[in-house]
């Protein structure tokens, strides 16, 4: 939401300031025409205490509703109707209160300064809207400027992301490089491991064409990826997928997992030096599809603080655009084991 | 002449074992797993070659260099490291790219026994180093030895840094440890709205500051959490204010 200007303490001091000379030069103008010092004084308060009021009732309606260009025929009678209102309310109060014999002259008066009154209060409230309209317009343009900013920062860094999530090239050489190796000491499981990859590259092309797809599928291509990783880092990895029946057949957004498990990778075995298993399980939990994600990391290098990185953001970014939720993906850590938890709700066609 | 390789995926070591069985006069005297094996064997072997891989856990291989008094030859070997690779070029150090061939690893060979062995080569290393250590993934962290045993200091655990002849020491929580750099390095490589120059000698780390006291003739104290007194000269003052916006 925009800010009124009023919220702004400049500009509320020089709104106050201003009400507090007007009313002066208001007092002096009715002591010109030979009234008492009170008469003056509380007819300028009560005028132009309800002006200010009225100023200040336009100044936040129009915040909420900003007219569209060129229906600025709405903000004058707007301004007519509020200069109407406070001189009706104003003349009313005035009567009551200076309407004592001592004061016979005053009530008069009033009712011969009316045509001024009233044009002297249209013409404040309509200064007051069309500064607001200038500022909130002025606001409104800042804001969007802002958005579109950030929504651009947002696609750039998706497409970064994508490119690199296509390519992986520190994965893919090493793997190649594990290849290289194996094709003279273990040639049958360099055999192996082409296979793997090539599986694991083509699910990641394919996939990116697809809308949702079977949890089973996903779940299998992870595994393609871990077997790799096992493969490079011999006996150092193990994993552990659990799954319930239920949750194979249900859908679930294609590569949603692969940034999860790949953190857990760079945290878990890029970054330590023991053995570790990677655990991965699956289940549902009133129609929601349950995925936790738990490694080993090592609180000395990879401290919590240092943020969950682009990864996991991205995750939270997809499953926002959606689920319009933010509360999907929860990350803790116990122990030196970091768990991340995402909860995917229900997809409709499930039931096909 | 002895050899020693260091890299975290047994396959990989298992390749350049492989090529070396070609070049007999190079022994192979090592093996390790990761950059603290690392510093341990060569300190141990003295040997005149490794072949040492940049990505590996805990400290990477330039990180393990600088924990080296007087490091060996290196010849890199990298999957894929734009910065690295940058850095080797505008160094002229000798890099193999995962997966490399034995054609490739023989030229490496080569060029190393021709030219690798005299002091030029050591000196491309020392300005290498310089150059990758203010790369980002360094940026969060400082890695020390300490009696043989290597620490690694997140920056937001230092206080405060100060000048110590040719070492900077790092001032912890637990304690101050030396590092061979200079205070300018730091000033690279550190967060300048986290960490301020209030000093020649001096930088400190603004969220440990408790206050700021006058001190004789246009000097200041920065009085830290931990009670330390860190001296901000006349200029270091200026900046410290407005770092922190006063």
């Amino acid at each position: 939401m925009t800010r009124s200007p009023l919220n702004v303490s400049r500009f509320r001091n020089i709104f106050f300031a201003w009400w507090i000379v007007w009313a002066f030069l208001h007092c002096l103008l009715i002591r010109y025409y030979g009234f008492s010092l009170n008469t003056a004084l509380i007819d300028s308060l009560i005028s132009n205490g309800l002006l200010m009021g009225a100023c200040g009732i336009v100044s936040n309606i129009l915040r909420f509703y900003l007219p569209y260009s060129n229906r600025y025929i709405y903000v004058l009678l707007l301004c007519l109707t509020f200069s109407l209102l406070v001189n009706a309310l104003g003349k009313f109060i005035l009567n009551l209160s200076l309407n004592d014999p001592a004061f016979k002259e005053y009530i008069p008066f009033l009712a011969n300064t009316y045509w001024i009154r009233l044009g002297i209060d249209f013409l404040m409230i309509c200064c007051m809207a069309v500064i607001c309209v200038l500022w909130y317009t002025q606001e409104e343009e800042q804001e969007n400027r802002q958005r579109k900013n950030d929504a651009e920062k947002l696609s750039r860094d998706a497409e970064l992301y994508k490119l690199r999530q296509q390519l992986q090239p520190h994965f893919l050489f090493n793997s190649l490089n594990s290849i290289s190796a194996l094709i003279v000491s273990n040639p049958g499981q360099a055999r192996n491991m082409i296979h793997q990859l090539s599986d694991f590259l083509r699910a990641t092309l394919r996939k990116e064409e697809e809308q949702w797809v079977k949890m089973e599928e996903e779940l299998q291509s992870l595994e393609l990826y871990l077997e790799i990783e096992k493969v490079r880092f011999g006996h150092r990895l193990s994993t552990a997928i659990v799954k319930d029946e239920k949750s194979g057949q249900m859908l679930i957004p294609p590569m949603l997992l692969q940034p999860v498990v790949e953190n857990a990778i760079k945290f878990g075995l890029y970054d330590t030096t023991e053995d570790v298993t990677i655990c991965i399980s699956v289940s549902t939990e009133n129609d929601m599809l349950k995925v936790t994600v738990q490694n080993p990391f090592d609180p000395e290098t990879a401290s919590p603080r240092h943020g969950t990185g682009f990864g996991l953001n991205s995750v939270k970014r997809r499953l926002y655009l959606l689920f319009a939720r933010t509360d999907l993906v929860e990350t803790s850590s116990m122990d030196h084991v970091f768990t991340t938890t995402i909860n995917i709700p229900k997809h409709e066609s499930d039931h096909h | 002449m002895k050899v020693i390789i260091i890299d975290d995926e047994p396959l990989a070591r298992s390749i350049i074992k492989e090529y070396l069985q070609f070049h007999p006069e190079l022994e192979l005297i090592a093996e390790c797993n990761d950059g603290f094996e690392g510093v341990k064997a060569i300190q141990q072997y003295q040997p005149d070659l490794i072949f040492l891989d940049i990505q590996m856990p805990k400290i990477n291989g330039f990180e393990m260099l600088e924990l080296v008094e007087d490091p060996p030859s290196v010849i890199f070997t990298t999957a894929f490291d734009e910065y690295a690779l940058k850095a080797f070029e505008s160094h002229a150090v000798d890099y193999l790219l995962k997966p490399f061939s034995r054609g490739r690893f023989d030229k490496a060979i080569s060029k190393w026994l021709q030219t690798g062995k005299n002091i030029s080569g050591k000196e491309q290393l020392g300005q290498l180093l310089k150059t990758v250590s203010s790369s980002p993934s360094e940026q969060h962290r400082v890695v020390v030895k300490l009696s043989g045993k290597i620490r690694i200091i997140p920056v937001e655990d230092i206080h405060y840094l100060e000048a110590a002849d040719d070492y900077v020491k790092i001032h912890t929580r637990e304690g101050g440890f030396l590092k061979n750099k200079t205070m300018g390095h730091f000033e690279t490589i550190l967060n300048k709205s986290q960490f301020v120059r209030t000093h020649r000698s001096y930088m400190v780390n603004i969220t440990e500051i408790t206050r700021i006291d006058p001190y004789e003739k246009d000097n200041h104290l920065a009085i830290l959490k931990s009670g330390a007194r860190v001296p901000v000269s006349k200029t270091g003052y200026v900046k410290l204010k407005s770092v922190l916006g006063l």
